[in-house]
């Protein structure tokens, strides 16, 4: 049976989820937050969500869209443009060629599989970043908000497990 | 141990090529808009302008609850301290208004001074205020978004200022938002002066807390409490603003703890000093090699 035009338009936009969800979470993480000490390393939430859908739901979020969040990410942030463009799409890259080892993981090895990878991207934006000034920029923040976008990994993977489930169980 | 059959389809073979091929395209995009952002600032610019437009109006929307939560942890945080806060005020205050007698005084001579030397005044600075709606980079790029933009006769290269002192400049400015350099930047350089001896040198970000002070004449002359403010040199900043006070001299770089107060950004002041055509001739010969380092 051939799904009529209605139920066509409520799974496209049912599809459109994961981008959407990523860009509010891009949004979110420039916020200021007020709080002392915590503006200079603010997490990563793009990439929370980035790596997230490409274990989840690789066929929602394609290199295509993740390149785009990477771009609206440098735009926004004013880090020079293509750097979070280049650590997200190698992100996604890791996680949809270890498919096999993230099917049907536990939490916490998913986990202690994000802080892996998050390192990664974090040591590819910093060198990318590096390489464009032509000098070696401090890392010290770089590595607090490391450690902060691993720390909040659990509550970002939650709400959007939950949005998942949510919006995007059957279809 | 069984290897999963792999798709015998040559679609499969072929999709997986293209993949391969769109993944490797996209990276080399990546490095190509590194190298453009590098040779096409003014691009790079309009672009960040359209999305800083884009994204002001729902941020606007999205940090006032965040400030306000901000706020009321403030206020109780602050009801703790209310007793010795209150007597450090007091204290202050007399202090300062000991100061105010001084500065009243000086205010007069220098008045009457300027008078008999027929001193030329500065041209009348005028201000745009606006609302700090997102703090942007993390880790690698130290910048804010304001609501305030070309609508508001916000123009790049001005000098943005908080009730402490000088917050940064106008990196870009789209029709209803700018982007605001802060002084501890990598990309920051500001004309400064240093101390009573009012010795001339530039102000470095390096996107750590504490910027670099460079090209100073005679570098042992300064020490640590020496404050510093802008030099106005090369018209791009109005002279005198406050921006910090020297926190430690070493052999290899004498650094500054500036005024400014990242998490406290809620308003800030956009300087119109009336220079903007000396200003935009200024950004449009050095712009973009003043920008890359």
């Amino acid at each position: 049976m051939r799904p009529n035009l209605w139920q066509r338009i409520d799974m496209f936009v049912r599809h459109q989820v994961p981008l959407v969800l990523t860009l509010m979470l891009l949004l979110i993480s420039v916020v200021p937050s007020h709080a002392a000490g915590l503006t200079r390393i603010g997490p990563m939430l793009a990439l929370i969500a980035v790596y997230y859908w490409a274990i989840y739901r690789p066929d929602l979020l394609g290199i295509g869209a993740v390149f785009l969040i990477g771009v609206a990410q440098d735009l926004l942030t004013g880090t020079p443009p293509g750097v979070a463009a280049l650590a997200l799409l190698l992100t996604q890259a890791v996680v949809l060629s270890q498919y096999r080892f993230f099917n049907a993981r536990s939490f916490a090895v998913t986990w202690w599989a994000f802080s892996l990878v998050a390192a990664g991207a974090m040591t590819v934006q910093w060198l990318a970043v590096s390489l464009v000034y032509g000098t070696l920029v401090d890392a010290s923040a770089a590595f607090y908000g490391y450690l902060m976008t691993v720390a909040i990994y659990p509550v970002v993977g939650w709400l959007l497990a939950r949005v998942q489930i949510a919006f995007l169980r059957d279809v | 141990m069984k290897q999963p059959s792999p798709s015998p389809s040559r679609l499969g073979a072929l999709r997986s090529l293209v993949g391969r091929f769109a993944f490797l395209a996209l990276v080399g995009s990546a490095f190509a808009l590194m190298l453009l952002g590098k040779a096409d600032t003014a691009l790079i610019e309009r672009l960040r302008g359209m999305v800083s437009d884009t994204v002001v109006p729902a941020l606007e929307i999205v940090s006032r609850p965040a400030a306000s939560v901000a706020k009321v942890i403030d206020n109780v945080r602050e009801m703790a301290a209310i007793r010795e806060q209150n007597a450090l005020l007091r204290e202050e205050n007399e202090r300062l208004l000991r100061w105010q007698a001084a500065a009243r005084l000086l205010e007069a001579e220098n008045d009457s001074l300027k008078d008999l030397l027929n001193y030329v005044p500065d041209p009348r600075a005028s201000f745009v205020t606006a609302r700090v709606v997102a703090d942007t980079g993390g880790a690698f790029a130290h910048s804010v978004l304001i609501t305030a933009g070309e609508r508001e006769l916000v123009e790049k290269g001005q000098a943005v200022v908080s009730g402490h002192g000088l917050v940064g400049r106008v990196a870009e400015a789209g029709k209803r938002s700018a982007r605001v350099l802060l002084v501890t930047d990598i990309n920051s350089r500001i004309p400064v002066v240093v101390g009573a001896g009012r010795l001339r040198g530039i102000l470095a970000g390096d996107n750590t807390d504490r910027p670099r002070i460079l090209y100073l004449r005679t570098p042992g002359a300064v020490s640590p409490g020496d404050r510093v403010m802008t030099s106005g040199a090369a018209g791009a900043f109005p002279p005198g603003l406050p921006v910090g006070v020297v926190s430690s001299v070493e052999e290899t770089a004498i650094r500054i703890e500036p005024f400014l107060k990242r998490e406290r950004l809620e308003f800030v002041r956009v300087v119109d000093y009336g220079m903007t055509g000396i200003l935009r001739d200024v950004t449009a010969s050095d712009g973009p090699v003043g920008r890359n380092r």
